[in-house]
């Protein structure tokens, strides 16, 4: 970790978002990671990120569970409501959240441990329970708080610090995200700043459960030579298949697509994702086709990245199917929520 | 066992059982039976001893009309309807001596008629139906009416009673009212016919059930949860608790739904297990919504590791326990109230948590509406621990009532205005000095921003391993909790005051503790009694203990945990408190009561137990 603390004034001329914000005022307190961690890259793309929407920090609910990733919650946005769950079981925490609250952004941060192997069925289940919610999942490979331990996403082959070799096959994210019906799957580095921020604003801007496999490398326990999570292995073998433009609101698209090379997708608050195709046969919005095309290339040792799937619908988003009402229930006056007397008088009847 | 004696001449005050195999459709016949006996104005409680099953296992169904109004089960049977040959010779057995055995005489059971005393009622009941019905499966169910009508006669009960219970049911299905009615008089009819009807066990019209209702605990804790303004909740399918969460979503169905939209002013979530169920209400309940879930004990095991963040990081959480029998699996569908202890204490660490004491249906919807108060208030779990017997079964209560004055206490929650208007916002900061410090919800703004975590923090909500500033905050929390008693509802006393000796009981044991009070009473025994409500005790249970020299403590578990929290948490002298215990997975029955006391009395003469 940093043993400099933040400076508490800001330059005067630093530029500021629609809220007059700077992004210095979306930051939070000092991250205890190593130096170097990958996650804390992950921190500053999410404060550029919330920086770029202008969102209002108490519009932001921050969700995590126990691990190193987890901790990050409180490195961003020190003005938005912040729970740090127990291990494993965030998603539950932000299923009932945004049941009691379907107008607040949410984003949860996690880690391999935490959703791939104590968390795996809460995992699936806010996935398939579409949550309105950003999940990313800071990914290295390794327990780090607890010394280096594999984590269910090690490839098979993966070299631990202290010589030893994986052999259970990795759990990935993305293609456990395709397979239960993600409607937003995305993965990227932390080391791709330019990559991770649109993929995150056009995440939290998603209507249901938008899932990004960040590859966040431990520079403590699993960065080292015989590592396929380490800086140099992740930056041979990571390719975009796909990249994305995240255009706000009431913002004009400035850029020139050429037809046929660009998918714009309109998100639900009316900004819109672009999606450029690197690869013409790709194809983002054909889940099967992006589950086939993953599972190739991960076959290779390829690590897809960008927006790799997206449905935009909104069909299967918890509310919707829930039919709850437009305002959010925690707001709803109780006069409306409780029946009163004369009813339960009537009610009475039924019951003799 | 020792067999009770059938009295030969006991108007309105008498136990059937019905013994049937599970799935045959035999529980609306006998609700039927009891709903007659309510509306003809004589109380009745009704005991379902249903199996883990969902077709075929034996199923007994046991009602008791009781003039006097007792709430528990009796201990005897004085008429059965064996209907299951599987279980005859058992059943058989367990009549009272001078009591009446009825079966199905369509097939030769000789070996029934082998107790002298007992009066055996042989009625074709197959017969009949097979002959008036078609299809197998109708046959099935309209002989439980048939055998329904021929009990009505045999009881007394007013066929035009049963008549409207009928159309009630089925006044939108008229061909099921007119098979059903059919199968009624069937029954009726051959009994006025062939039987010596009625028996000297019958009914006869009282004027005792008026501004009264037949309910279970569990539709009264749902409907609870509705009247308290709660909008959401989360729940695991477990038995004995799932018919709260279908209570529940049925009368926000009913009351929650905009009928011009569809819109629903509630959310519920079924939850891939308890863990998430109760994370889920954690989630809602910080965000401001009044949320609960409904479960069990394995499911109470499961949610420990939440229940001890919701209580370290004081987060509200309403958590009903419909409590069945332990431990592990146990015997899902038979009763206790085994889980006080792992409630009381739930989770690692130092934790103590508020439990209420419902001890029947109207005291679940009450105690439901009192659960959110208190969990927000106090900021902390709250257990209604109620069980299978309350929470199944239809106990006659007074109408439920509610006050259109009543305003949920949503505890010390800040609002924007009043967060503008402080110098700083700190979460666990006790400004007030009594334990209890100021939440604030998301989106509220983002000076009330602060940082929930189960990991060791400050006053100030920031993470901390100083040991000052740790023990600060946990010291606190002892504070808080150990002025919660003033938050929660009072024991009941019943009795004079003066006796030397005292029960102190909770829950469902209430009925066959009032009527072991009755009995010990007519032998010039009297006792003083008084039931818990809530935990941690209050200064009226501590005075209570203090003032008795010999005190009976009733429960049903086998380790005597209320007990062992008394013993725990009062300055109660251990020596002083004998328990007296069922745990055999039915309700406790007034009798083991009144034999555990007389047998003690009888050990200690000295002591004064009659009014000075």
């Amino acid at each position: 970790m940093s043993y400099i603390n933040k400076p508490k004034v800001s330059h005067p001329s630093l530029p500021t978002n629609e809220l007059g914000m700077t992004r210095r005022q979306y930051e939070g307190s000092m991250s205890t990671l190593c130096a170097g961690c990958g996650h804390d890259s992950v921190t500053a793309a999410i404060i550029e990120a919330c920086w770029g929407l202008s969102l209002r920090p108490e519009q932001l609910v921050k969700l995590s569970g126990i691990g190193c990733s987890s901790k990050t919650t409180a490195y961003f946005v020190s003005g938005s409501h912040g729970f740090n769950a127990v291990h494993g079981r965030m998603p539950s925490i932000a299923s009932g959240a945004n049941a009691a609250n379907r107008q607040l952004t949410y984003v949860g941060v996690s880690g391999d441990g935490d959703s791939l192997s104590i968390g795996f069925g809460q995992l699936a289940h806010a996935i398939r329970r579409n949550v309105n919610m950003l999940y990313l999942i800071e990914n290295n490979g390794v327990y780090g708080l607890t010394k280096g331990q594999f984590s269910a996403s090690a490839d098979i082959g993966t070299k631990a610090k202290r010589g030893d070799v994986n052999s259970s096959p990795p759990i990935d994210p993305v293609l456990l995200a395709l397979t239960l019906g993600a409607t937003f799957v995305a993965r990227s580095f932390s080391g791709d700043k330019a990559q991770l921020v649109p993929l995150i604003q056009a995440g939290m801007r998603h209507n249901g459960f938008a899932l990004i496999d960040v590859l966040s490398p431990c520079v403590t326990f699993n960065d080292h030579e015989g590592s396929t999570k380490s800086y140099v292995f992740t930056r041979e073998h990571y390719h975009a298949a796909v990249e994305t433009d995240f255009v706000p609101r009431a913002q004009e698209i400035a850029v020139e697509y050429a037809p046929g090379e660009s998918i714009p997708v309109t998100m639900h608050d009316g900004s819109q994702v672009i999606l450029r195709k690197l690869d013409p046969a790709y194809d983002p919005t054909d889940r099967t086709a992006a589950y086939n095309y993953i599972g190739n290339k991960l076959k290779q040792n390829e690590y897809v990245t960008g927006l790799i799937h997206i449905d935009e619908t909104g069909d299967t988003e918890f509310h919707k199917l829930n039919r709850t009402a437009a305002a959010p229930l925690n707001s709803i006056p109780f006069e409306k929520l409780s029946p009163g007397r004369a009813a339960l008088d009537k009610l009475m009847g039924r019951y003799r | 066992m020792p067999k009770l004696k059938s009295t030969a001449n006991r108007v309105n005050d008498f136990v059937m059982k019905f013994a049937n195999v599970n799935g045959t459709g035999s529980a609306s016949a006998n609700s039927l039976i009891m709903k007659a006996v309510f509306r003809m104005g004589v109380p009745v409680t009704g005991k379902n001893y249903f199996p883990s099953n969902i077709q075929g296992l034996p199923t007994w169904y046991e009602i008791r009309v009781t003039r006097d109004g007792y709430a528990a089960r009796a201990g005897r049977v004085d008429i059965m309807v064996a209907m299951n040959a599987e279980t005859y010779s058992k059943d058989v057995r367990e009549l009272s001596s001078g009591g009446y055995l009825i079966y199905d005489s369509t097939w030769p059971r000789s070996s029934l008629l082998q107790r002298g005393d007992i009066t055996v009622i042989g009625v074709p009941l197959a017969k009949l139906v097979n002959e008036n019905f078609e299809g197998v499966r109708n046959r099935i169910l309209l002989k439980n009416v048939a055998y329904a009508g021929v009990l009505a006669a045999l009881i007394d009960v007013e066929l035009e009673v049963l008549v409207g219970l009928l159309s009630d049911s089925y006044g939108k299905k008229p061909k099921l009212l007119d098979s059903n009615t059919k199968a009624l008089r069937l029954g009726f009819d051959y009994a006025k016919e062939h039987l010596a009807a009625p028996l000297p066990l019958r009914v006869e019209r009282m004027d005792k059930t008026r501004g009264h209702i037949m309910i279970d605990g569990n539709t009264a804790a749902g409907l609870g949860c509705v009247y308290a303004g709660a909008t959401v909740g989360a729940w695991y399918p477990i038995t004995p608790s799932t018919s709260l969460m279908d209570a529940f979503k049925g009368f926000c169905e009913r009351y929650r739904v905009n009928p011009e939209t569809g819109e629903r002013n509630f959310a519920i979530l079924q939850a891939e297990d308890e863990l998430a169920a109760v994370g889920m209400v954690l989630g809602a309940s910080w965000n401001g919504a009044r949320a609960f879930t409904p479960t069990s004990g394995p499911g109470i095991s499961l949610m420990n590791e939440f229940v001890g963040l919701a209580y370290y990081a004081e987060v509200p959480c309403v958590i009903f326990d419909v409590q069945r029998v332990g431990p592990s699996t146990g015997m899902p569908t038979r009763t206790q109230q085994s889980d006080l202890m792992i409630c009381a204490y739930a989770s690692h660490g130092d934790t103590r948590h508020v439990l209420l004491f419902p001890a029947n249906p109207q005291e679940c919807f009450y105690m439901a509406v009192q659960a959110f108060d208190i969990a927000e208030r106090l900021q902390t779990p709250v257990f209604v621990l109620s069980d299978l017997d309350i929470g199944m079964n239809d106990w006659m209560c007074p109408d439920l009532e509610w006050d259109d004055a009543y305003r949920p206490d949503r505890g010390k929650m800040l609002s924007a205005d009043e967060l503008a208007k402080l110098d700083k916002f700190y979460r666990y900061v006790d400004r007030d000095d009594d334990g209890i410090t100021y939440r604030t919800l998301p989106g509220t703004s983002a000076k009330g921003a602060y940082f929930t975590r189960g990991s060791g923090h400050n006053q100030y909500g920031a993470y901390t391993e100083d040991s000052v500033e740790y023990q600060g905050v946990l010291d606190r929390l002892k504070r808080k909790f150990s002025r919660a008693a003033r938050f929660l509802p009072k024991p009941e006393m019943i009795g004079k005051g003066n006796s030397e000796v005292g029960i102190v009981s909770l829950g469902s044991c209430d009925g066959a503790i009032r009527e072991a009070l009755d009995l010990l009473g007519r032998q010039k025994i009297e006792v003083d009694y008084l039931r818990v409500k809530a935990f941690p005790f209050n200064n009226e249970v501590e005075a209570f203990l203090k003032a008795h020299s010999m005190i009976f403590v009733v429960e049903q578990n086998r380790d005597a945990q209320l007990k062992s929290l008394l013993t725990l948490e009062t300055a109660v002298e251990k020596s002083k408190l004998l328990s007296i215990l069922c745990y055999s997975g039915f309700p406790i029955t007034a009798q083991p009561v009144v034999d555990g006391i007389r047998a003690k009395l009888e050990e200690a003469p000295r002591l004064t137990t009659v009014p000075r």
